[in-house]
This record gives C-alpha cells, sequence and structure tokens, in this order.
C-alpha cells in the first residue's frame, strides 16, 4: 500500500513538475505566468494528437512542447512585446486553450471534446517521470552556476542594473517565457499519453494553477519547488485511494478536504503564517528599455 | 473618442480573427455570424436566453471593475459567486418555509455575505499580511469548489435526483419571472444586476469612499500620505467585489434552478474580467459589454446544431481574443506609430 501510494505520488507529480520548472523561468525573470494552465492544456493536446498520429509518445511530447511554445510565444508578445497586463493576458490564454482544444477536437475528430483512445504501447510507461526529475536537476545546476542563470535573477530583482550591465533585460524574459511554454506543454502532454489514454475537455483542471501554487510554496527555487510539487502530487494520489473509503459505520472521508489542502497551504505560505515565501522584486512589471 | 474607439476595434479585430478561425475550420465565416445573430436574438426565447446568460456577467463584471478601481485584481469573481450562490441555497433550505418577498430578500442578502466573505478574505490578507490577492483569489476559487462539493453531496444532498445538486428552496425565496420571454429564465435578477450598475457608477464617482477607493487605485503611497486607510479600503473593495459575483446565486439558484446545481456557472468568473476590461471599467460600458458577451454565449450554443465543425467553445475562443486585443496596450501605440509613418 505505502510503496504504491508513493509510486502514484511521483507518477501524478509529473506534470506539476514540469509546468512548475517552466513557471519558474518565467517568474523568476519578472514575468507573472498565471498562463501554464493553458499551455499545459494545449500541450497536452498536442501531445495526444501526435500521438495518436505517430505512434510514438517522444514525438507526441516534442509535439506538445512546441504546442506550448506557441502559446508562449503569443503571450510573449502581448506582455513583453505590447506591454499589456500579466495577469489579463495570462487568463486569456487559459480562455483561449479552454475553448480551441475541444473545437480542434471536433474538427479533427468529429469528436466532442476529447481525442481518440492511444493504445497502451503507444503511451509512455514511466519514462516522464524520470525526464522531469533531471529537469530539476538540471534547471538547480543551471540557476545557481551559470552566468545566464544569473542574468534571469537579475531580469526579475533588478532589471535596471541588468539592463546597465549591458544585458538586454526583455531578450532574458523573452527566453524564459518560451521556456516556461515549452515545459509546461510537455507537462501537458504527460497527462494526456502517460497519465491517461486520451485527451478530454479541460483534461488539466486546474494543475496549472497547483503548478503555480508549488511554485510560490516552493519559494521560486527549483529543489523546494520540486518538493512542494511531490506533496501536492501526494494530496493528489490521496485522494483517489481514499474515495469511499470508511472511516466507521457509514463516515466517508471527505476527500474534498485533501483536494483543497494544496490550496489552503498555498494561501498560508504566502501569507507568512507558515514561513514566509517572498517574490521576485520586479515580478508583474515590463521593463521599458531606455 | 479613444475612450469608444479602442474597445470598438478590439471587438471588430477580435472577432474577425476569431471568425478566421472558423473558416480555417471549413465554415462560411459569414454564416457563422448570420446564425450567432439569430441565435442571440432571433426570437423572443433568445432574446431571453441572451438577457439570462448577460445577468451573470454584470454581476461578474462589476466585481472584477471595482477592485480594478481600487489597484487589485479580482481573479475570484468565480469563487465567490460560488459561495455565493451555496450560502443563498442553504439559507433557502434552512428556513424554507420563509414567505413571499421576505424568502427573496433574505436569499440576496445571503448571495451577497456569501460572496462577500469570499472576497473579504484575498481583501484582509492584502491589506494586513501583504500577499498578492492574484494568487489568494486563484486558490480561494479551487476552495470554494471543494467546499462546494462538499456541501452539495454530503450535507445538502437532493435525495430523489442523480445530479450533483442541493435540494429544492423553500417557494418564497423564488424571484419573480417575466413572461415576455417565452419561458426564457429572465428574472428580477436582471434588475437587480441593473441597479447594482447604478450603484456601482453612484459608489465609485458620488461618494467620498469612491473617491478614496479610486485614489489607493491610482497612487497607493500618495493615498496614504494624505491620511487615506488604505488597508480598510482594499478590504472593503474585495468585501463589496465579493458581494457583486456573489449575487449571481440571485440570478441562477432564486431565479432559475431554485437549487444549487454543482459547476452551474459556465466560468462567469472569468468572463467577466473580459467583461470589465471590454466595459473599460465603467457601469454603462460593463453592461454593454456583458449584453455582449451574453449574446455571444447564446449565440455559439446554436453552431453545435447548425454547422458541421464549429461548436459552442467558440463562444470561449471568441472572448478571449477580444481580450487580448483589448488589453494589449502597446498594440493601440503601436499603430498610431504606423498611420503616422
Amino acid at each position: 500500500m505505502t510503496s504504491e501510494l508513493l509510486k502514484a505520488t511521483f507518477r501524478v507529480s509529473t506534470p506539476l513538475v514540469f509546468a512548475a520548472m517552466g513557471g519558474m523561468f518565467s517568474e523568476r525573470s519578472g514575468v507573472i505566468n498565471v498562463a501554464l494552465e493553458g499551455m499545459m492544456l494545449i500541450g497536452a493536446f498536442a501531445g495526444a494528437a501526435s500521438t495518436f498520429a505517430t505512434h510514438s509518445p517522444w514525438i507526441g511530447m516534442l509535439a506538445a512542447a512546441v504546442a506550448g511554445l506557441i502559446f508562449a510565444m503569443l503571450y510573449g508578445l502581448c506582455v513583453i512585446r505590447l506591454r499589456a497586463n500579466q495577469i489579463v493576458t495570462g487568463m486569456a490564454i487559459n480562455m483561449l486553450a479552454f475553448g480551441l482544444t475541444p473545437f480542434m477536437c471536433k474538427v479533427l475528430y468529429d469528436a466532442t471534446g476529447s481525442s481518440p483512445q492511444i493504445p497502451a504501447t503507444d503511451r509512455f510507461q514511466i519514462a516522464p517521470v524520470y525526464v522531469a526529475w533531471l529537469l530539476v536537476l538540471a534547471c538547480f545546476l543551471w540557476l545557481k552556476y551559470t552566468r545566464k542563470g544569473l542574468w534571469l535573477s537579475f531580469a526579475g530583482e533588478h532589471p535596471e542594473a541588468l539592463a546597465s550591465a549591458g544585458i538586454r533585460v526583455n531578450r532574458v524574459r523573452w527566453g524564459a517565457v518560451l521556456l516556461s511554454g515549452a515545459f509546461a506543454g510537455a507537462g501537458g502532454a504527460t497527462l494526456s499519453i502517460f497519465l491517461s489514454s486520451s485527451f478530454s475537455r479541460n483534461l488539466t483542471a486546474g494543475r496549472g494553477f497547483i503548478a503555480l501554487a508549488a511554485l510560490i510554496f516552493g519559494k521560486w527555487k527549483p529543489i523546494p519547488t520540486a518538493a512542494a510539487c511531490l506533496l501536492f502530487g501526494f494530496a493528489e494520489a490521496a485522494q483517489i485511494r481514499l474515495q469511499g473509503v470508511k472511516l466507521w459505520n457509514d463516515v466517508v472521508i471527505p476527500t474534498q478536504f485533501i483536494q483543497v489542502l494544496p490550496y489552503l497551504l498555498t494561501i498560508c505560505v504566502l501569507a507568512g503564517f507558515i514561513g514566509r515565501s517572498r517574490a521576485p522584486k520586479a515580478l508583474g512589471t515590463s521593463f521599458e528599455p531606455t | 473618442m479613444r475612450k469608444f474607439l479602442q474597445p470598438g476595434l478590439a471587438l471588430l479585430l477580435g472577432l474577425s480573427l476569431g471568425l478566421t478561425i472558423t473558416w480555417a475550420a471549413g465554415e462560411n465565416p459569414w454564416r457563422v455570424l448570420l446564425l450567432l445573430g439569430k441565435g442571440a436574438f432571433g426570437s423572443k426565447y433568445d432574446v431571453g436566453m441572451t438577457l439570462f446568460y448577460s445577468t451573470p456577467l454584470i454581476f461578474t463584471g462589476l466585481s472584477v471593475a471595482i477592485a480594478f478601481h481600487a489597484g487589485l485584481f479580482n481573479i475570484g469573481a468565480e469563487g465567490q459567486l460560488t459561495i455565493g450562490a451555496l450560502t443563498a441555497a442553504a439559507a433557502g433550505i434552512v428556513w424554507s418555509k420563509c414567505p413571499g418577498p421576505f424568502g427573496a430578500i433574505l436569499g440576496v442578502l445571503a448571495c451577497i455575505v456569501g460572496g462577500g466573505l469570499w472576497g473579504f478574505i484575498p481583501g484582509w490578507l492584502r491589506a494586513k499580511r501583504n500577499s498578492h490577492e492574484v494568487i489568494n483569489t486563484i486558490m480561494l476559487n479551487f476552495i470554494a469548489a471543494g467546499v462546494a462539493s462538499y456541501i452539495t453531496l454530503y450535507v445538502l444532498k437532493n435525495p430523489d435526483s442523480q445530479n450533483p445538486e442541493t435540494k429544492s428552496v423553500g417557494a418564497g425565496y423564488l424571484l419573480h419571472i417575466f413572461e415576455t420571454f417565452d419561458s426564457a429564465p429572465v428574472s428580477v435578477a436582471l434588475l437587480l444586476a441593473v441597479v447594482a450598475a447604478i450603484a456601482f457608477y453612484i459608489l465609485i464617482w458620488r461618494t467620498p469612499f469612491g473617491f478614496e477607493l479610486r485614489a489607493v487605485g491610482q497612487n497607493e503611497s500618495a493615498a496614504r500620505m494624505a491620511g487615506i486607510d488604505t488597508a480598510r479600503i482594499r478590504i472593503l473593495a474585495m468585501t463589496i467585489a465579493g458581494g457583486f459575483a456573489g449575487m449571481v446565486g440571485a440570478a441562477e439558484v432564486l431565479g432559475n434552478a431554485g437549487r444549487f446545481k454543482l459547476n452551474f456557472s459556465p466560468e462567469y468568473g472569468f468572463m467577466g474580467i473580459a467583461v470589465a476590461l471590454l466595459g473599460r471599467n465603467s457601469a454603462l460600458g460593463i453592461l454593454a459589454a456583458a449584453l455582449l458577451f451574453g449574446a455571444l454565449h447564446k449565440g455559439t450554443a446554436e453552431l453545435d446544431l447548425e454547422t458541421e465543425h464549429v461548436t459552442r467553445d467558440l463562444s470561449m475562443v471568441l472572448q478571449a481574443v477580444i481580450l487580448l486585443c483589448v488589453s494589449a496596450e502597446g498594440l493601440w501605440s503601436w499603430m498610431q506609430r504606423r498611420s503616422l509613418r
């Protein structure tokens, strides 16, 4: 039972790890990313559609990353180039993915909102879990030991300082936003071709926001963020297992309480009730080069 | 002039981009547009349904807008309307004997209190703990969904139905439904929405509180220097925002279903962001934008049957594209520079 639960925890936290790592790049560079949800959703669709067409989950995952990247381009165009409000644009991107994916299912498969089933042999067995944790390690090392990792933090904490060092802030932010889209897209694909067997309407069901919560819970740092993803993944895995389990007589454990736990924890951390999570200083502000 | 031009242009641009997508899907965009118009305004019933969908959007639009005026971002209208509707249903079930107009008044008050509470929390957290309301409201949306699911399935469950819904509220709670619209559920809630919009206008532009609220929204530190209690203003602004959103419960629970149905809202809360932005946070603008998006929502519902490739999901796509066009402020200065050249 315990090892089963542990395995399930790692499996269901995989999409969260991908998306949260993506979100970390964007947010550390100073761009809020509430569009993770939409980027995951379009990735989930692209992953399912291309795996269905090519029978290769790896191609599916790549296509998902590209789809996320395209949405990130649209997002970057609006918030970096056209200096639109990051939160409004992010929500608009989410709505776009929410409406566009069932629409494309209709056009491609003449089905209402879902893709055809993908046979088990074409789906991932366990690989994305390893990829996710390798990604965490890579992000950690990259942020800590490379010059570009330092640029990223400066773009989010003190963009003027970075600009006066002769680095183009908005170029750093573009890179970060594009990476975040690719990661979130790939994370979405793990939902449709790893954790389930097809794409269905609103498959992500708020996981982009959970990833965002994990990012805040993990104080915008790679290792703690990944740990937060595990914690939230554990909440999800435990919730599925406790469904209908009876405590005594007829009293059922209300899984809703476990379900809302990640969100409650995030609010507490952000408010400083349990430790304190501080956002990058320039988060949410657009930078205008002089 | 620019006040009207910009949203108008954004609307045109968004609509044409959205219709291009239908063209790419193999439909005649002109026909889609005509179907949209016919679906939204073709008959008395259609007009009624358009108004029915517009009502919640007025409430959520006002909710987002008042927070905007105070320099706050209310992404939480979805959670606030859920809790508001749930509170109204709970009141209507617990005191189901409450007669005539008193029940309805109690129900509407319950909506406001429930939604207001759900708005107070992020307002308080922002003012007293300085934690960002965007994240908190997003989190509270999910918590509201969990709470609603628990209460609906375990506490107030309708034993006679397989659907996830509560028992029905007492007859005294139901709002009067106008019969002009061939059985479309256009209730007193629509009038309440218009009254709410007028109240919003007076509150923002004609009261000292509204002045302080706008001052905090435009320059918080200047407002604090001027002796305004910014914490109090922010808490109140979010609480009122929650109250507005909660009144969606009046349209749905008291004016239509007579009970709380889980997931009744097709993301009214998020559409409210688009309504507020397109309406430029003004009362009249919000009324117009809510009518427009209500019409889009009703019009696209017809597309499922009438066309081969286009579904009602087009409504979300169109709203998203319009929202993108309205919010990209740089787009307009970029276009101006183009035209000067």
